[in-house]
This record gives C-alpha cells, structure tokens and sequence, in this order.
C-alpha cells in the first residue's frame, strides 16, 4: 500500500514536471499580454486556458512539492496570469485620462460638503484676522515679517519692484514649491484626525486677513487685491481643497464609515487624495502667474482680472472633467 | 518552529488562491536605497552637465547674479528629478522602479493588480508624512510595527510591496531527473539546479556540493562520495551527478 501510494505519487510528479514547457508559454504569453504588446485575439483567449492549467498545477505542486523552486515559479506565473486576465494592459495614457475624466470628478462631487465646510473655515479665519489687526494693529507682528512691516509702513507694498531682486522664473519656481508643500502638509495633517488641517486652514486665514486689514490700515488695500487678484483666485480655492481632502481623511479616523479606522483612513485617503493631483498642477500655473504677471507693474487691473478670472474657470473646467469631455448624465425622458 | 511570513491572498474564480509573500523593512529598504542612489546620480548629472555647459568653462559655481537660465535649465530640473522621481517612474513601470526590480519586489493593489494611477500618485503624496522627522522615521515605524509592512503611503493608497520573483526559473532537467526513479522531486530539482550552476561555481564549490548531494540523493556512503572517482577532479564529480539525474541509470 505505501509502495503504491510512494509510486503514484512519483508518477504524479513527473507527469507534472513535463509540463514546464507549458508554463513557461503560459507566463510569457501572460507578461506579453501585461505590457499590451499583442492585438492577437486568439491569444489573449488563449490565456484564460493558461490561467486555468497554472491553477490546476499549482494545487497539484503546492501538495507534491511545497518547498521547491517549481512551485515558487509556478506561484509566480499563476499571479501574473491572474492579474493579466483580470486587470488587462497598463496604458498609462488611458489611467492617466480616466483619472482626470472620471476619477477626479467624482472625488469633488463626493467632498461638495467637505469643501464647503473647509471654505467656510478658511473665510472665518480671514475675517477674524482682519478683525483682529483692525482692532489691534500691533498683532500683525504675529503674523507678517518685519521687512513686511517696515515697507508697508513705509508706504509701499513688499511685492513692488519685486523683479528688480528676483528673476521671474526663480519666483514662480520658489512660489509654486512652496505652496504645493504647503497644500499637500494641509492635506496629509488631516493624519492628525483632521486637527492639523483644521491648523494650516485656520493659520492661513488668519494671516491672509491680518496682512489686509494691515494694508488697509496703510491705503495699499486696492495695490494688494492688484496683486493678488491673478494667482489668489485659484491659490485660495486650491488651500480650501486640499483642506476639504484632508478634512475627509481626519473624519475618516474620527468616525470610521468602515469596519476599522485604519480601513477607512484607506478608503478616504486614496478617494480624496488623487484631488491632490489637480491641486499641484492648478497650483504651477499659479505659481507661474504669481512670477510673472502679478509683480509686473506693466500688467493692467483689467488684464489680471481676466487672467484670474479666466484661470479660476479653468480650474472649474478641470476638477468637474469638462476639460477632459466628461458631460453631465442627462436625465432619463 | 519558524513563523510563516505574511502574504496577500487573493481569491480566484479557480478557487485556487493567488498568494503574493509581501516584502519586509530589509526588502523596502534595499529598494529604497538603490532608487536613492539612481536619483541622486540622475540629479547630480543634470546639475554638473548644465552647470558646465552654462558656464561654458570647468567650474559649478553658480552666478552671482540671479541668473533665470541658471535656475530654470540647471536647478529646477536637478530638483524636479530628485522629487518627482518616484512619482514618474512608478506610473510609467506600472508600480515599479528600478531599485524596487533588483530588490525582486513591485507594489500591487489589495486585489493583486497594478495599482491606478491614483494610488501610486497618493502613496507617494504621503512620502511627505513617512519621511517624518528624520530618514523616513515614521515610515519605518510603521513598516516595522504592522503585520504586512504598510508605510502610511501604502495605508492611504491601499497597495502593499510584494515580492515578484521575476526571475523565477524552472530547472530545467529535474523531470528528468525525477524520472530517472532515484530521486524525489525536491533532490531532482537539486540536481538539475546544481548542474545548471556548474560552470558558474568555483572548483573547490562544485566539488563541495556534488560531493554533499551525492552523499544525501546518490545512496553513498561518506567515504565513498569522498573518494571520488578522479579524487578532486571536478568533471567526474559532475559525471557522477549526470549519471544520478539520467533517466535509465538508475
């Protein structure tokens, strides 16, 4: 009896081992087909045959021979087969399109609620800086620099003759760096069960307010808004976004929609965090325009109006898909 | 009693799962390092190639002047490849990168596919959070800390770093050997692997090792395999080995 079952299971083993050539077409079809290096009908059918030799195999392996090499590639094939069947080709254009045509959408529509929360923490806080430096003008030393103060003091924005000291496109590099920075901290600080984003939203607006109501106080309020009015359209708009993403992933931590925090910290961060895509890319173009139209007293008001108004249109273009020909399901007659 | 390592497991229609080991903190790490150094070179290149050709001499001073050509065609781009470098390269080898092969790993999604370009984007955002404070400190905590070596980018995006085995091979004689009636299926791939390995090894390690299987699967005796047929020579060894793994001479 053991004789028999020793010799069977030899008989077994060997009839499995003269099938090596078999898996190895199998798992060079399989990487063919991942890399989308074949139209060939035929033999990308050919590959749910293949799938399931490699499965029928693999069982018999993983029991005759479970420590050898020919299960390690056999593990190997029947995975790569299985994610070849079941997720096709990687196109990298094609993920990239989906991403901004279907994926980014959607985030939006499904973080609505967060950004309007975000949005109006952000306003809250520009108002209480306004109020506050209005009231107290002496605090704007806990929000501005001291060169910031001296030339506004003076009588002149610190953004004037700006391209005298600075290259455009060093500005625009160092602008557009650091606020991508400063917009994916907002984002990944919502880690800190939403609290750190709630900070950087809440500092923002706080300083962006107490730097007007300074201005103001000085007669430079109208040269500010010049300023800014190209680049802060979008720039703001992009802080409360990435507020509103991070908000998400803080209130995934506080109140877990799925079965653990760490399961729905994952689900969060994954949905919200390709917004952070767009995010950086509005925020280049800011940042170019930040470099080299708002500093360049040549530009008129009317001009960086339309350039930010333009842009901020861009911006909505972008996140809704439209920019990418998605349109809005009509409605069943 | 060894503690089985963790792995993904992903359901198949076959009803034969998919099971992917998941790469540990010495895995990440080489990867990380290797990727770390392709960067810093690519970087680095860019630099001393621009820098020069600004110049137009043999030095990587940079003006003294705020110089836009310098910044925008020298640094900006030096730096764009040190940051950006594992955003672009995951996208474009589908989750992998050049340390990452060589490490033998590549990231997957939790259903074993390649992850979309979302996840690999998000994972790498939250670099950001891992490198805290220093050398990617909270990344190795919680690599280290949790059951599949997630950093937090992997939380947030839902991939983990598994281990590819690419470069798995068949041996490709152990049918034969395994027929030959000898030996089990684990000597037969033994065999036909150190056969295969033969004219890479070093006399002395070919000599060694035949000399250890044919001691286990050849049924001598100590003595006898170590008194080889030509002593040391290292083509009988490998003879007596052919002659084990040959179907017909058992």
């Amino acid at each position: 009896m053991t004789v028999n079952g020793s010799a069977r299971q030899r008989a077994l083993t060997v009839s499995l081992l003269q099938r090596a050539d078999l898996w190895r077409q199998a798992e060079r079809r399989a990487r063919r087909l991942a890399r989308g290096r074949s139209d060939d009908a035929a033999d990308a059918t050919h590959l749910a045959d293949d799938y399931r030799l490699l499965a029928h195999d693999l069982a018999r392996v993983r029991t005759l021979m479970p420590d050898s090499r020919t299960r390690e590639y056999l593990e190997a094939a029947y995975a790569r087969a299985h994610a070849t069947l079941h997720h096709g080709a990687w196109r990298i254009g094609s993920a990239l399109l989906s991403l901004f045509r279907e994926e980014i959408p959607a985030v939006v529509r499904w973080l609505r609620p967060y950004i309007l929360w975000s949005t109006a923490i952000f306003a809250l806080a520009v108002i209480g800086g306004y109020a506050l430096v209005q009231r107290y003008p002496e605090l704007i030393a806990l929000f501005a620099s001291p060169d910031l103060i001296a030339s506004v003091e003076r009588g002149q924005l610190w953004t004037e003759g700006l391209l005298n000291i600075v290259p455009s496109s060093v500005l625009s590099v160092q602008i557009l760096a650091n606020n991508i920075v400063v917009t994916l901290f907002a984002y990944c600080a919502g880690f800190l069960f939403g609290l750190g984003t709630l900070y950087i939203l809440g500092l923002n607006g706080l300083m962006l307010g107490a730097v007007f109501a300074f201005v103001s106080l000085h007669g430079l309020r109208a040269q500010l808004v010049g300023f800014i009015v190209a680049h802060g359209c979008v720039e703001l708009s992009v802080m409360c976004l990435s507020g509103a993403a991070g908000a998400a992933v803080g209130e995934a931590l506080i109140r877990p929609a799925q079965a653990g925090r760490i399961e729905s910290f994952r689900v969060a961060a994954l949905r919200s965090g390709k917004l952070l895509i767009a995010c950086a890319l509005l925020l280049v173009g800011a940042g170019i325009l930040e470099g080299y139209v708002s500093p360049d007293p040549r530009v008129p008001l009317w001009a960086r109006s339309a350039l930010g108004a333009g842009y901020w249109l861009f911006m909505a273009a972008l996140l809704s898909g439209w920019l990418f020909g998605r349109r809005a399901p009509r409605a069943p007659a | 009693m060894s503690e089985v390592a963790p792995g993904l497991t992903v359901d198949s229609v076959t009803g034969i799962d998919v099971s992917l080991p998941v790469a540990g903190p010495g895995a990440r790490a080489y990867a990380f390092l290797v990727d770390w150094h392709i960067r810093v070179i690519l970087a680095l290149g860019w630099f001393v190639l621009g820098a020069l050709l600004h110049n137009g001499r043999f030095t990587l001073a940079a003006p003294l002047t705020n110089d836009a050509r310098w910044f925008g065609a020298v640094v900006a781009p030096a730096l764009a490849i040190y940051f950006l470098y594992h955003h672009a390269v995951e996208l474009v080898m589908r989750g992998s990168t050049p340390g990452k092969r060589m490490a033998g790993v590549r990231i997957v999604a939790r259903d074993g596919g390649a992850p979309s370009a979302g996840a690999l984007l998000t994972r790498n955002v939250f670099r950001l959070v891992d490198s805290l404070p220093l050398f990617y400190g909270v990344g190795l905590i919680t690599v280290v800390l949790t059951r599949e070596h997630l950093r937090i980018g992997d939380m947030a995006a839902g991939t983990l770093l598994v281990f590819e085995h690419a470069d798995a091979r068949l041996p490709t004689r152990a049918g034969e050997a395994h027929r030959a009636g000898r030996l089990d299926a684990t000597g037969a791939e033994i065999v036909a692997e150190l056969l295969e390995r033969w004219p890479a090894l070093a006399p002395e390690a070919r000599v060694r090792l035949a000399r250890q299987v044919l001691t286990r699967y050849g049924g001598e005796s100590g003595e006898s395999a170590e008194s080889g047929e030509s002593g040391d020579d290292d083509a009988a060894w490998r003879t007596r080995l052919e002659r084990l793994a040959r179907p017909g001479q058992g």
